[in-house]
Formats: C-alpha cells, sequence, structure tokens
C-alpha cells in the first residue's frame, strides 16, 4: 500500500504516542523515534511499528513518533490510524 | 440474572491510559464509548484503540460495554461491524428505538455467522434517551433477544422533552418507574441515568438512593470515584442477607416437615417473602459476599 499523504494519530497524553506519516523518499521504512522510555523499550517501540507497517504492506513511508508510554496495543492502533489515514 | 450490573462506568474510547485502567477501577460493567465521549474527527482512532484494547487489555473479568455510534449512521454501521469481531461482552445503543435495534440486531448476527461467534452470544443494552423510547420500551425490548438491561438517559431524555434537568430528579420520576416496572416484567435490568456532578457525594447517595426504590437495578457511573457508593446502595447488606439466609433455612425445614405456609420470627412467610429473600442472596452471591455451593 502506498502512503498519498501527511496523517496524523494519536495525542501527546501520557499512555499515548503520537504518529505522524507521510510518502517516503524511496528509503524504505524511515522511522524517527522520541520515547520518554527510549533508553529502556526505544527497541521494542520501534519493532512494534515496523511490524505494525509490515502488516499492512507498507514499504515506503517516513514516520515520526512522539511516545509518552504507551502499551504495544495503543502503539499499533495508533500506526494503524495514521497509516488508514494517509491511504 | 447472568451477571450484577450495580455499576456501569462509562470510559472515553480513545483514551488508552482510562482504558488500559479501566478493569481495575472496581465496576461490574465499563462501556467503552465512543459515541458521545469522541469527536467526529476521532471516530475512527477510537474505534481502532477499542478493536485493539478487546484483544489485547487485560479487564480483571469485568463485563465490556462498547457504546457505539447509531447503528443507522454511517458511524454506526461501521462500529458494530468492526469491533464485533473482537467479542466486547455488549453493545450499548443510544437514541434506541425498534429499528435502531433491529439493524443492530442484524447486522451483529451476520458478523457472529462470519467470524464462527455464537450467535446471540454478544448482548445488547438500548438507552431510553427520548420521549418515544420511554414511551416504546416495551416494544423495544421485545426487538431483539439480546437485549440484558436498558439504560435510562436522562440528559437527552430532558432535553427531547423540554423540561430541564435538576439534582432532585422530579422531572424523571415517571421515566424511571416506566423503565424499572417494564424491564422487571421482561425480566432485564434497569440501569439508572448517570448522576452528573461527581463532586456531590451526598446527593449520589440520595439519586442512587431513588433510582433504587422505584426498582432500578443499577447506576451508570461517569467517573470511578462514584462506583463505591452505588455499590454500597445496590449491594446487600449483611443484615439483609442474614436474614434471608434464615429465611430459606427456615422454608427448607418446614418443606422437611411438609408445611405448604409457616411462621418465622412471628411473622407468616409466603412466596413473596421468600421470592425476596432468594433474590438477596442470588445478588450476595452475583456480588461474591456468598459462596454459591455453601447456599445449597
Amino acid at each position: 500500500m502506498k502512503i498519498n499523504k501527511v496523517a496524523r494519530a494519536g495525542t501527546m497524553e501520557s499512555s499515548d504516542i503520537f504518529i505522524m506519516v507521510q510518502p517516503g523518499d524511496n528509503q524504505g521504512l524511515d522511522i524517527r523515534l522520541s520515547s520518554v522510555v527510549i533508553d529502556q523499550y526505544g527497541n521494542h517501540i520501534r519493532n512494534v511499528i515496523m511490524e505494525t507497517l509490515k502488516s499492512m504492506n507498507i514499504e515506503d513511508i517516513e514516520l515520526t513518533a512522539n511516545d509518552r508510554g504507551a502499551l504495544d496495543y495503543t502503539i499499533r492502533s495508533r500506526v494503524e490510524t495514521a497509516v488508514k489515514r494517509a491511504l | 440474572m447472568r451477571i450484577l450490573r450495580r455499576s456501569m462506568l462509562f470510559i472515553p474510547g480513545n483514551s488508552p491510559n482510562m482504558i488500559q485502567n479501566a478493569g481495575i477501577l472496581g465496576a461490574d460493567s465499563i462501556i467503552l464509548d465512543v459515541e458521545d465521549a469522541v469527536s467526529i474527527d476521532e471516530k475512527d482512532s477510537a474505534r481502532n484503540l477499542i478493536m485493539h484494547a478487546l484483544e489485547e487489555v487485560d479487564f480483571y473479568g469485568c463485563e465490556v460495554v462498547v457504546r457505539v455510534n447509531a447503528p443507522s449512521t454511517a458511524f454506526g454501521e461501521k462500529d458494530l461491524r468492526e469491533i464485533t469481531p473482537k467479542r466486547p461482552d455488549a453493545f450499548m445503543i443510544p437514541m434506541a428505538t425498534e429499528e435502531e435495534i433491529r439493524l443492530a440486531d442484524a447486522i451483529i448476527s451476520e458478523i457472529e455467522k462470519e467470524e464462527g461467534i455464537e450467535v446471540g452470544s454478544i448482548k445488547l443494552v438500548p438507552i431510553a434517551e427520548t420521549a418515544y423510547a420511554v414511551e416504546s420500551i416495551a416494544d423495544i425490548i421485545r426487538t431483539s433477544k439480546r437485549i440484558e438491561a436498558v439504560l435510562l438517559g436522562a440528559e437527552d431524555l430532558t432535553a427531547d422533552m423540554e423540561i430541564s434537568r435538576t439534582k432532585e430528579g422530579g422531572e424523571i420520576y415517571y421515566a424511571r418507574n416506566k423503565i424499572a416496572n417494564i424491564c422487571k416484567a421482561f425480566k432485564i435490568q434497569a440501569i439508572d441515568t448517570p448522576f452528573a456532578d461527581v463532586s456531590d457525594s451526598k446527593g449520589l447517595i440520595e439519586d442512587t438512593l431513588k433510582g433504587k426504590s422505584l426498582g432500578m437495578t443499577g447506576k451508570a457511573a461517569i467517573n470511578p470515584r462514584q462506583v463505591d457508593t452505588i455499590h454500597h446502595v445496590y449491594t446487600p447488606s449483611q443484615e439483609e442477607i442474614q436474614y434471608a439466609k434464615s429465611v430459606i433455612d427456615a422454608m427448607k425445614e418446614a418443606n422437611k416437615a411438609g408445611k405448604g405456609v409457616f411462621s418465622f420470627e412471628g411473622k407468616m412467610i409466603d412466596a413473596p417473602i421468600i421470592l425476596r429473600a432468594e433474590t438477596v442472596i442470588r445478588k450476595a452471591i452475583l456480588a461474591g459476599m456468598l459462596n454459591e455451593e455453601a447456599m445449597k
């Protein structure tokens, strides 16, 4: 699936994650993550985002994530919503 | 009565922080709300979050109800189609009419069949929040076998009636009475409207007692702080349980002795008193205050 436009999902509230997606520049899955728990869970959050994008057949995207301590179900959900809004 | 619904606590459907903590707030039911608590621009986001929460969040045995948008709207149909496969315990249907309930039932049945879910297992709780719904509540209940409870929605009802909503609640006396009576006739639960002033604990007690005195069996809550008070009113007291147990024990003795009517503590015990005692015992068992095995 192809990302056609800029879209956002989520909030900056505690336990949430704010996701912004936009069309990629043929760089594959370009993820820029900031998080209040980046040292402890940065790799895990990144993996959850990658898996979600792959499950949606997204191959080229620029994704910015600002995490406020979201659990996996919230990360998956916000990524899915942002991508669906960008199609 | 399959489960107790002393309290049904509304949780905004687009708030991960509240959703993932909802199961530990003590309510019998939680209502993940994708209707009034969510702006039009965020309906898709809340719907998706609820879908994932139903799959992954532990609600610790709490009943999980999803308040969808009206089934006849594009949002509502999508809510039902996408959330049904995630198996919530029930859907709450706003602005209930026979047509809205019929539509919800048909959509859920279709998805249940497709997904291999037992047809009819997902329940419905219509909200009576218009003058029409209050007057037609018996017909609305007859529309679907899924209906296990009705919630009275007094804010929208009084707006529809063009009357003021007061803390005293005199203006909803008739609606409470009617909903409680009809629900009792159908042997389903009658859930009272929420008390809006979350900082007025005395007012909450009085309002909850008013509903209970008219036959309501539980109350919706809009803040976790309201749950304990509501449970205190709708849970049988130790004295009530003890008296009910004594009546049941006396009845068993009388039955053994072949007596149809008997006296207990100087009072003649007949069918209505036994029925009342059995109801208290059943509620106490469901509330975890009595062991079912010990009552056999």
